[in-house]
């Protein structure tokens, strides 16, 4: 055993020898590749929200200033869209918490079997592209669609209702879309959860709806935590399911920036509003990060980090 | 009086037997461990008594009752886990007043009990911590009182100490006892350590492929082990192979060239005896009832441990360590000991291993 052991060291003498790049050089094609495709075009959408728009002439003009700020903050139009927003990022994070956690812990539980395949079910709406996923569902929630119809049928409405354009069907559809998200980061906290908790509840004669919801969810508050903060960052940015669901007079802010870019033309108030979801978006998920975890370090230590 | 009877208990997986018409009666009050090797089925059914596993057939009562069928969170019984299975987001405190809430005990009656249960176990300063903060010897600790404060009927221990440290599991062996005496529940604690078993038992059920070997007090255990299994499992054992004979006058173990003397009534025929190591004494050659030279000395510390070759074998010897001279590899000595320390082993184990 110990003949072989000094084998590998020449060789990892001799490669240090030919001077082996160290750690600034390793990292420099990957910090390349992020500064060419994220960091220079966000700074050029920087530059852009800071340019005039003239009208008449549909131009771009070249003085700098911060007039498409201050009218974002003075106008009580961006305001209400602001506001939809991030009452629909919110609304889809509960939904998908209400939806995902008691999900992850069903499957949890299952059989090896049954568990993989509703795992890959689970996780259905991640295959899909998010344009046919939301047609899919406006043929279904259309007034003369398959609900609709069936609503009447039962005689539960007397005309079949329009449920597309609502609030409540862009809700609906993100978290149709974002739950595996929360399942799948549910799911890795209930992993590190020690198996024979479940047991010691039982056996002091806990029923499983109070293991779950006494020892099990308590446990998962971290895989609930991130959950949270990519489902809310992804719905506060979703752009395809607002537009097709929502219809253009629900407008979220991405919407918004797309109407401006390709229908008024006017880019740098496009850009002013995409900057300003940007910094609202990582200043909500950071702030909200920041608060939630503190109060779960002390408890769970540091596996929330 | 039997306080708890396990009956012919079987578990089957598909094809695999797990636990193989197991029986044991344990009286009230008692220390019971259930000890083996990995596999033996001891784990398997510790499981059955809590009620995670449901047994293929036979039977477990309480003082009579039946708990198969009865579900786990029913059965009220203590279990302390191998992980402790600590809920990490409650504090100590709230860890061991789970089990009463579950029981709805009112909140001063909770406190109270809550306190003398971690006094119980020397935890009193740490109520308001989380487990994460304990040692590991501390959490053992609440993991004890989380499972006595419900009062059990019956405490449960899956391999309680396996996690600590050898020094910290000396001592906690000790405490566990302790404890167990003082509020008197009947325990069965899973271990495959024998030493833990034969240190705080009051008796031993020894598991070999899912049926018990042997069931005694841990003297009876160690000193008479009866089988191959037994005596090569717990602790050492020289085992010899001859013929019994008895001319009416004395009777004599023959081992090859050796004739030993047998105190006990014994029947003739081919046999296998134990010889413990601690039993044999170190005299000066052609003294003992075989001869030899030591072929291999290695010192532990509180004792030597001596391998003599003689014309029945290589025996193990184990000597106190008193502070003399013992011996050195290449040194002639004769082997004796007591008429009693020959114990003999069930012929039908006798194609075992050695």
């Amino acid at each position: 055993m110990s003949a072989s052991r000094p084998l590998p060291r020449p060789l990892r003498t001799a490669a240090a020898r030919r001077g082996r790049p160290t750690g600034p050089f390793l990292v420099a094609p990957v910090t390349l590749l992020f500064a060419l495709l994220l960091v220079l075009p966000m700074a050029l959408v920087g530059m852009l929200s800071l340019q005039g728009f003239d009208a008449s002439s549909g131009g771009v003009l070249d003085a700098y200033s911060w007039h498409n700020y201050a009218q974002i903050v003075a106008d009580p139009y961006y305001h209400e869209i602001f506001l939809r927003t991030f009452g629909l990022a919110i609304s889809v994070t509960l939904g998908t918490i209400v939806v995902g956690v008691p999900e992850a812990w069903f499957i949890f539980r299952m059989s090896a079997r049954w568990r993989a395949f509703f795992l890959i079910l689970t996780l259905g709406p991640l295959f899909i592209s998010a344009v046919v996923r939301t047609l899919g569902w406006s043929i279904l929630l259309d007034g003369q669609g398959v609900v609709a119809q069936m609503l009447v049928r039962l005689h539960l409405v007397d005309t079949p209702p329009q449920m597309l354009f609502s609030f409540p069907a862009v809700v609906v559809v993100l978290v149709h879309a974002l739950v595996p998200l929360m399942v799948l980061s549910v799911w890795t906290s209930l992993q590190s959860i020690d198996p024979q908790i479940a047991n010691a509840a039982v056996s002091l004669g806990a029923g499983p709806f109070t293991v779950w919801r006494r020892i099990v969810l308590p446990q998962t508050a971290p895989g609930i935590l991130s959950g949270s903060l990519m489902v809310f960052a992804l719905s506060a940015s979703a752009f395809a399911t607002p537009a097709l669901i929502g219809g253009r007079r629900l407008k979220v802010v991405a919407t918004a920036a797309y109407d401006e870019f390709l229908h008024s033309m006017n880019w740098p108030m496009g850009a002013a509003i995409a900057v300003c979801l940007l910094v609202l978006n990582l200043g909500i998920v950071a702030l909200y990060g920041r608060v939630i975890e503190r109060r779960l370090k002390r408890r769970l230590g540091e596996a929330t980090s | 009086m039997t306080y708890l009877r396990i009956e012919r208990l079987n578990k089957q997986y598909g094809e695999t037997v797990v636990v193989d018409g197991l029986s044991i009666d344990v009286g009230r009050g008692e220390f019971v461990s259930l000890l083996g090797p990995s596999g033996c089925g001891k784990t398997t059914t510790l499981q059955m008594i809590a009620g995670f596993v449901e047994p293929t057939s036979g039977d477990i009562s309480l003082e009579g009752r039946s708990l198969v069928g009865t579900p786990p969170a029913k059965r009220g019984l203590g279990i302390v886990f191998q992980s402790y299975a600590l809920f990490a987001h409650m504090t100590v405190a709230e860890n061991v007043e789970f089990g009463m809430q579950m029981r709805r005990v009112d909140r001063a009656a909770r406190k109270r009990r809550c306190a003398a249960a971690l006094e119980l176990v020397q935890l009193g300063r740490h109520a308001s911590k989380y487990p994460r903060e304990l040692s590991g010897g501390q959490r053992q600790r609440v993991a004890l009182a989380r499972a006595l404060v419900i009062e059990p009927p019956l405490l449960l221990l899956d391999e309680p100490l396996s996690n600590l440290d050898a020094k910290l599991r000396h001592d906690m062996q000790a405490e566990l006892r302790t404890i167990q005496r003082k509020v008197g529940t009947t325990t069965i604690m899973v271990t495959h350590d024998q030493a833990e078993a034969l240190a705080i038992s009051d008796r031993v059920a020894l598991l070999n492929q899912g049926t018990v070997v042997r069931f005694d007090t841990p003297t009876g255990v160690y000193d008479d082990p009866g089988s191959l299994f037994a005596a090569d499992f717990i602790g050492r054992a020289n085992v010899l192979r001859g013929h019994v004979t008895y001319d009416g006058m004395d009777r004599v173990f023959r081992v090859g060239p050796a004739s030993l003397p047998l105190d006990a009534p014994h029947a003739c025929g081919e046999h296998a005896f134990s010889l413990r190591p601690e039993r044999i004494e170190l005299v000066a050659s052609g003294t003992g009832h075989v001869d030899g030279h030591i072929s291999a000395c290695a010192f532990h510390g509180n004792c030597w441990s001596v391998n003599v070759s003689t014309d029945i074998g290589e025996l193990q010897v184990q000597l106190a360590n008193g502070g003399g001279y013992v011996a050195k590899v290449g040194d002639a000595v004769g082997l004796d000991w007591s008429g009693t320390a020959l114990r003999p082993l069930a012929p039908h184990t006798s194609g075992g291993t050695r």
